[in-house]
């Protein structure tokens, strides 16, 4: 378990979505994350809903992020928010989702409404990495008993 | 309709000097892939046409296709499973024909369902493989993946007569696409080649992507070349590079450049066939028009190319010499290939380098060394020299990073690797 000073760092869960087969997001993302000092857990490209929640209720990470760019992302992580927001012990877990998200390469602001409405906290433009660790280092933080 | 078997057709062209040239293409709606087909077929090349299926056929998860094409929404690929048979025939009548055959390309560890509808709609041309559609794209286990390519290949092969010879490339070439070692991708691909063979293909494709390093790109073919004439001598076979499969520099120009070096690659190292990219490759799904614009450029670049050396390849390689262990170290487990791959998985004597598979030891880590190559930071269990690590060290994000987008970077900036 990583902790620094006496502090743990809250922990993450790191996964694709269902339909999206991309590991180097997942892999980048789990070592940034690690080397910030985070317990990482990373379910890997083509994660079922369920086992995303079956993850999340079993970990109860701190954050939740969804990294998918197969243009699928609108679709698929909107679905997989509901049914992650629709469990109340998932409520003060911090939620996010980034990457390529539509099929045209654009930034669909109606789009990324419906997913911040569904539930995530925020949605990141792809390769805003500045933005993530701000995000990150705003968490929670918990001294270690 | 006459037929010519995917695989004749491309000995035919490389009987004439030209090399075969295939999009990576795939639309939900029925008008456009026909039109993505017939303008395919219409370009400039010696071109085979691609149904590229989309992500949610190739998990199976055919209620949500269904929605979406119910709802209107596009998808990444055209869904094979839902749309009705007459419309995908209606999409295939008058293109799909002697002069021009139609792989379908997909990505599914579990593609019986996907089979059996390409096979009623005539056509018999596909690719994948147990091992490369499991562990990089799936959660699927091992074990399930094997059991349902057996099944696949049963169906396909029994196809074969009357004319037709059904037509199976493995993916083994790519698996993450980028930072894999050559001799693993070239053992991946053999292996998946035999697997086919065995279950009743009598037409293969081996293949391989392009990676950082022209000169170990030009040995690592050469290995597949040597490694399939050696072990899948009985059956027809050929190699089908696939241009750069990784992080995609974002300017046209060097997009293009990029692809123009992979058709180089595929002719001078004896390739028959190469699958492009296209200039929009980096920023989204590419159009019909992007798609024709790189057949024409890959094909052009291609007729200016060197032939390969007359002879068998060169067999004095690093590569070659790595992936022959591979090989015959999996061969030497199980007389049935499947199960072979299996325990080699289970016991790391393979390991894809970053693979997040459960099924895959992931100890093995490759890094771009300083002249451009491809090498082992740590073997893991594979049964290499302990030679073969070049440098142990910790990978970083930051190296990793790096790593990714050195190829996209430098083509980038107007050079080359």
């Amino acid at each position: 378990m990583n902790s620094m000073h006496g502090i743990q760092l809250p922990s993450v869960l790191v996964t694709g979505t269902s339909s999206d087969a991309h590991t180097w997001n997942l892999v980048y993302l789990q070592l940034l994350l690690e080397e910030w000092g985070h317990d990482v857990t990373n379910l890997g490209p083509c994660a079922p809903d369920d086992l995303v929640l079956g993850a999340a209720l079993e970990h109860r990470p701190a954050l939740l992020v969804v990294s998918s760019v197969n243009g699928h992302g609108h679709q698929d992580g909107l679905r997989l928010v509901r049914r992650l927001r629709s469990h109340p012990e998932l409520a003060a877990t911090t939620m996010v989702i980034g990457g390529k998200l539509g099929t045209d390469g654009l930034r669909n602001v109606g789009q990324v409404r419906r997913l911040l409405e569904a539930g995530y906290d925020r949605v990141f433009d792809d390769g805003d990495v500045a933005a993530f660790r701000e995000l990150v280092s705003r968490l929670p933080v918990r001294a270690v008993s | 309709m006459t037929r010519v078997p995917f695989g004749d057709f491309v000995a035919g062209a490389r009987a004439r000097g030209r090399l075969v040239v295939q999009p990576r293409m795939g639309f939900s709606d029925p008008g456009r892939m026909r039109e993505g087909l017939a303008r395919t077929r219409a370009a400039d090349a010696v071109t085979v046409g691609t149904l590229t299926l989309d992500s949610y056929t190739r998990v199976r998860d055919l209620a949500a296709a269904r929605r979406a094409v119910a709802d209107g929404v596009p998808l990444n690929g055209y869904p094979i499973c839902t749309h009705p048979p007459h419309t995908s025939r209606a999409v295939l009548d008058g293109i799909h024909d002697a002069s021009f055959p139609v792989q379908v390309r997909h990505g599914s560890a579990r593609p019986e369902h996907i089979v059996s509808a390409l096979l009623d709609l005539g056509l018999d041309a596909t690719e994948g493989g147990p091992v490369s559609y499991c562990l990089p794209y799936s959660r699927t286990p091992l074990r399930d993946a094997v059991k349902s390519w057996r099944t696949a290949c049963g169906m396909l092969a029994r196809h074969t007569g009357d004319g037709r010879v059904p037509h199976l490339e493995s993916f083994g070439g790519c698996l993450l696409g980028q930072l894999c070692p050559p001799a693993v991708l070239v053992a991946v691909s053999v292996l998946e080649g035999l697997f086919f063979a065995q279950h009743g293909l009598r037409s293969v494709s081996l293949s391989y992507a392009q990676q950082t390093s022209r000169q170990q790109d030009l040995e690592a073919v050469a290995a597949l070349r040597l490694l399939s004439d050696e072990l899948l001598g009985h059956v027809d076979r050929h190699v089908v590079l696939y241009a750069y499969m990784g992080v995609y520099p974002h300017s046209r120009g060097g997009a293009l450049t990029l692809l123009e070096a992979a058709a180089r690659l595929a002719v001078t190292s004896g390739a028959s066939r190469l699958i492009v990219k296209t200039a929009a490759e980096a920023h989204r799904i590419p159009t019909v028009a992007d798609n024709v614009e790189a057949l024409e450029t890959a094909a052009r670049a291609a007729a200016d190319a060197p032939a390969p050396p007359p002879g068998p390849p060169a067999a004095d390689s690093e590569v070659y010499a790595e992936a022959r262990t591979l090989v015959h170290t999996v061969l030497e487990l199980d007389d049935d290939v499947g199960t072979a791959l299996v325990t080699a998985f289970r016991r790391g004597l393979l390991d894809i380098p970053y693979c997040l598979h459960p099924d895959n030891a992931g100890r093995a880590r490759s890094f771009i060394d300083r002249d451009g190559w491809l090498r082992w930071a740590d073997t893991g269990a594979l049964p290499l020299p302990t030679a073969a690590v070049s440098a142990a060290r910790k990978v970083t994000s930051a190296d990793l990073l790096s790593a990714l987008s050195h190829v996209q970077r430098a083509y980038d900036l107007g050079g080359t690797p």
